[in-house]
């Protein structure tokens, strides 16, 4: 960071340009933050850093004035933004209920996706031709399946140290994806509900096991599920980095299927998933045609754990016999508001045993793609996070998020504390299977 | 030295330190701090313009060092080169006292956030300014410790800024503000020596400099760790929320349970409008139609706290409350007190501005002065929100209005000057805990007389020959500066608002 001092860095030099308003940030919920403070110590970038610019609050302040005309978007304010992994602490901490994440949205929005012109196309690329098509999706880890198990990993030692920790990131893709083998699987014992269910773009490839378990669970518990076979990815990452034109047309798609399907509720099992399409009707709220539908679909949108502590579990539960402390996903516990169902979900497996770790809510580095795109202050939460996981003695971590889960593996694999990661479905699935061998 | 030598008010642009000064000293400060800690790009500094407040004004450079011998060469360097330094803590004050009116160098001490030696058996901690206040209470609750200044952004301002504002919060009212838990100061002076106040010895021989330095908002010395008070956990604390249809009988329950020699820990007053403000941010359950609540809290023993909260309960019914309600979960209390705490911050979902007036009044004179407060917002045409310290007749009525709307800010600003003016006439005083910093400084006169404000000056002047601390906040500015054209209530001119 030590940068060479340059007159034209200092306030006074004359020959800086004026920046102009940029009248697309002039958002109101600018207006509501009135510069408390009190998001600043539960910003995890805060906390690392100490800079006021990588604080909610200063990050508000910045496109607030580049909005004015203040100041330009330059690069050094896009880092200050991208810094940011959207974890949105600061929400659960704001007591003006700023909703910070839709500011970060429109100036990444105004800024575009992140890093170097390289790095910025290949986000473009996969943001508007890879994520939105799903086969696509399935080649390319059907790709990495074969490199990671033929002898071409050797070759790596000769990629430079940043690619060579990107491809180090990368999880083995497993032998079997996920494929559901109906549309519409039928609820086991008497009907409840009727509900679909979001299969999503990575969790079908890197984790269909869970989506699987998932499944099962609703269906003992009495859910007709269907899987609707046109749904696409959800957009998240999209709407993340400043990609909004692929972003909306995957939320339409997905708006369409799933409101065609005559649902009670659309379940989803990814939290980062989960708070994207719960907030369809505000990334679509200026669409004439789609406002009205967005908000319709986003209210059906429901948590897996969420749904399932409304609906009320049923079936014999059997013994899971772990000690197991519980990551909050960021997107389900600060961009849903969903903290009690899930630890409510675990308290009802018989033998299972929850340690709660000092700070579940603080995000654990991985946030999207911010891993790859900031690797060092991804490691440094990441290190933080696997030490209070150490410090409750558990043996497992729960965290309903395929991100939380890759990071949280990585992070158990690299300090070699033996600790596996298991998403909530999974253990829910194993109690309802052990609840079944013991009746 | 000439550039900072003369007392005068922010936005003269005369104080404004030269380019190539202010490069030169850019280079020194890199090679002290690291380049990575002095900031001078616009994106980088302008997030410092501001504190909790309303005031703005851009420093030139922000350096944060990362240990006290940086601190010593910052200031060395600063002071040589002549330019004004400005220490910030968390930023979440709110009289402007961050706020570097004349520009310069602000020193954000969140850096320096290390807790020292704690000494649980003395009771005392050492801790450096950064540190956040709510962490000094979480490293010690463990062991039943806490340490008592609780403003209510504790959980984000740092001991350092609590230390300058002499700070206090809802329990000051039993346990006294952040002077009475200070025992001693390490600082830095203006010549870059380091300088022990006090220490770990209460009522130590000679003059005492640690409580001149406590509330004296850096402009005397940065103070670089602090030695203070940790205090026991009370056995028993108990919370009751009492719910009145009308302010006034609110308020003269407050004069009431004070009057019966109850003391509580805190006992604090939330009107209807920051109620309103609360439930539509993170609601905490207070009663929507109520013209005011009574959060009451009482520590110690077991056997008192039932019967304290048996009196006041008593108490709030003869004084026609229409509901009590006490708290009979911890979970129940936090729940009272987030909603409390978040109060301020929460008039964000009522309007995008608002001004918090910070006056105090004996407190026989609040009924009174609460509807005088009323009275003054209906004359200017305000809205109103009241959330305040009501034990110790601290009030923080919070004017809430729009910077964008014309005249809006003048209206304000005259309003707040009238509230204190009447706190200042029912006999009390212009700041309670936030400080006078950069916006309460020409209201220093109804208080204090030249002789008085004199005296101050020289004590100042002992610490700080040359004012380069800090200059422009607490102390009138001169007739003779440019802002003095307008009235005295008004924002200085150069300020962005």
């Amino acid at each position: 960071m030590e940068t060479a001092v340059s007159p034209t860095h200092l306030p006074q030099a004359p020959s800086r340009p004026r920046p102009q308003p940029i009248p697309s940030l002039q958002i109101p919920e600018l207006d509501q933050c009135v510069h408390c403070g009190l998001c600043l110590t539960q910003c995890p970038t805060y906390r690392v850093t100490h800079l006021e610019t990588e604080s909610p609050r200063g990050r508000i302040h910045l496109v607030r004035a580049a909005a004015d005309g203040r100041i330009a978007p330059t690069e050094r304010f896009a880092e200050h933004l991208y810094l940011c992994l959207m974890c949105r602490a600061c929400e659960t901490a704001c007591p003006s209920g700023v909703k910070y994440g839709r500011i970060a949205e429109a100036a990444r929005e105004v800024l575009g996706p992140p890093g170097s012109p390289f790095s910025r196309a290949v986000a473009g690329l996969a943001f508007r031709r890879l994520f939105p098509r799903l086969d696509r999706m399935r080649t390319l880890m059907k790709l990495l399946r074969f490199y990671q198990r033929s002898g071409l990993r050797a070759v790596t030692r000769l990629l430079p140290r940043r690619l060579r920790e990107m491809e180090a990131l990368l999880p083995p893709v497993p032998d079997r994806f996920f494929a559901p083998e109906a549309e519409v699987l039928p609820a086991i014992g008497p009907r409840r509900a009727r509900v679909a269910f979001l299969s999503g773009c990575v969790m079908p490839l890197l984790f269909g096991e869970i989506n699987e378990a998932t499944i099962r669970v609703l269906r003992r518990n009495g859910c007709d599920v269907l899987i609707p076979k046109d749904q696409g990815c959800c957009a998240a990452l999209n709407v993340h980095n400043g990609e909004m034109v692929a972003a909306k047309a995957m939320a339409r798609r997905n708006i369409d299927t799933f409101l065609a399907a005559g649902v009670d509720a659309v379940i989803v099992n990814a939290a980062g998933c989960g708070a994207t399409m719960k907030e369809y009707g505000h990334l679509l709220a200026n669409d004439p045609v789609y406002a009205e539908k967005a908000q319709r679909f986003s209210q059906l949108v429901k948590d897996a754990s969420e749904f399932l502590v409304d609906l009320g579990l049923t079936g014999p539960l059997g013994p899971v016999r772990m000690t197991v402390t519980y990551q909050d996903p960021c997107h389900l516990a600060h961009g849903q508001r969903v903290r009690v169902q899930p630890r409510n979900l675990l308290a009802a497996i018989p033998g299972l045993t929850l340690v709660e770790m000092e700070a579940s809510d603080r995000c654990c580095g991985s946030a999207g793609i911010y891993n790859i795109t900031h690797p060092e202050m991804s490691q440094t939460l990441l290190d933080e996070k696997m030490a209070s996981i150490a410090r409750t003695k558990a043996n497992a971590v729960v965290a309903p998020n395929p991100g939380c889960m890759l990071q949280i593996r990585s992070g158990a694999q690299r300090t070699a504390t033996g600790v596996t990661v298991y998403h909530l479905m999974d253990l829910l699935d194993r109690a309802y299977q052990a609840g079944e061998a013991g009746s | 030295m000439e550039l900072m030598d003369r007392d005068r008010g922010p936005g003269t642009g005369e104080r404004k330190a030269a380019w190539p000064v202010l490069t030169s000293l850019v280079i020194e400060l890199r090679r002290i701090a690291g380049g990575a800690h002095v900031l001078v790009a616009p994106e980088d500094v302008i997030v410092y313009e501001q504190d909790g407040s309303i005031l703005q004004a851009m420093p030139e450079i922000v350096v944060l060092p990362g240990s006290i011998d940086e601190v010593r060469a910052i200031v060395r360097a600063a002071r040589a080169a002549g330019v004004p330094i400005v220490p910030r803590g968390s930023g979440t004050g709110l009289a402007g006292g961050a706020v570097p009116a004349g520009g310069g160098v602000v020193i954000s001490l969140a850096r320096l956030n290390r807790v020292g030696e704690v000494d649980l058996r003395g009771r005392t901690a050492i801790v450096e300014p950064g540190v956040i206040n709510l962490d000094v209470t979480k490293g010690i609750a463990p062991q039943g410790y806490f340490y008592a200044p609780d403003p209510s952004s504790q959980a984000a301002c740092s001991v350092g800024g609590n230390l300058a504002n002499n700070s206090g919060g809802p329990h000051t009212l039993a346990y006294g503000v952040t002077t009475n838990h200070t025992l001693g100061v390490e600082v830095v002076l203006h010549d870059g020596n380091p300088l022990w106040l006090g220490g770990h010895v209460p009522d130590g021989p000679g003059y005492d400099l640690c409580g001149v330095f406590v509330g004296s908002e850096g402009t005397l010395g940065i103070v670089v760790q602090g030695i203070v008070r940790l205090m026991r956990a009370r056995e028993s604390v108990r919370t009751l929320l009492a719910v009145f249809d009308r302010m006034d009988d609110a308020t003269r329950v407050v004069v009431d349970i004070t009057g019966a020699g109850i003391v509580p820990a805190a006992l604090e007053m939330m009107d209807q409008t920051t109620i309103e403000a609360v439930e539509r941010g993170a609601p905490a359950g207070f009663p929507r139609d109520a013209e005011a609540v009574l959060l009451v809290e009482v520590e110690g023993v077991r056997e008192y706290t039932e019967r304290a909260l048996r009196e006041i309960d008593a108490i709030c019914r003869r004084g026609a409350v229409r509901d009590v309600r006490i708290a009979q979960t911890e979970a129940e209390r936090q729940a009272l007190w987030k909603g409390r705490k978040g109060a301020f911050g929460s008039l964000g979902t009522l309007a995008p501005n608002y001004y918090v007036m910070d006056g105090v009044v004996p407190r026989s004179r609040l009924p009174e002065t609460m509807r005088r407060v009323a009275e003054i917002g209906r004359a200017f045409g305000v809205r109103i929100a009241n959330v305040f310290h009501a034990g110790d007749g601290n009030l923080h009525p919070n004017i809430l209005f729009d910077m964008r709307v014309p005249g809006a800010l003048d209206r304000v600003i005259e309003a707040g000057a009238a509230i204190l003016r009447a706190c200042v006439d029912a006999g009390g005083s212009l700041t309670g805990e936030h400080g006078i910093g950069l916006e309460k400084r020409e209201y220093m006169s109804w208080v204090f007389t030249e002789a008085d404000l004199g005296a101050m000056a020289r004590i100042r002047r002992a610490f700080d020959p040359t004012a380069g601390f800090n200059p422009g906040k607490v102390f009138p500015s001169p007739p003779a500066c440019g802002e003095a054209r307008r009235a005295p209530a008004k924002i200085p001119a150069g300020l962005w608002v």
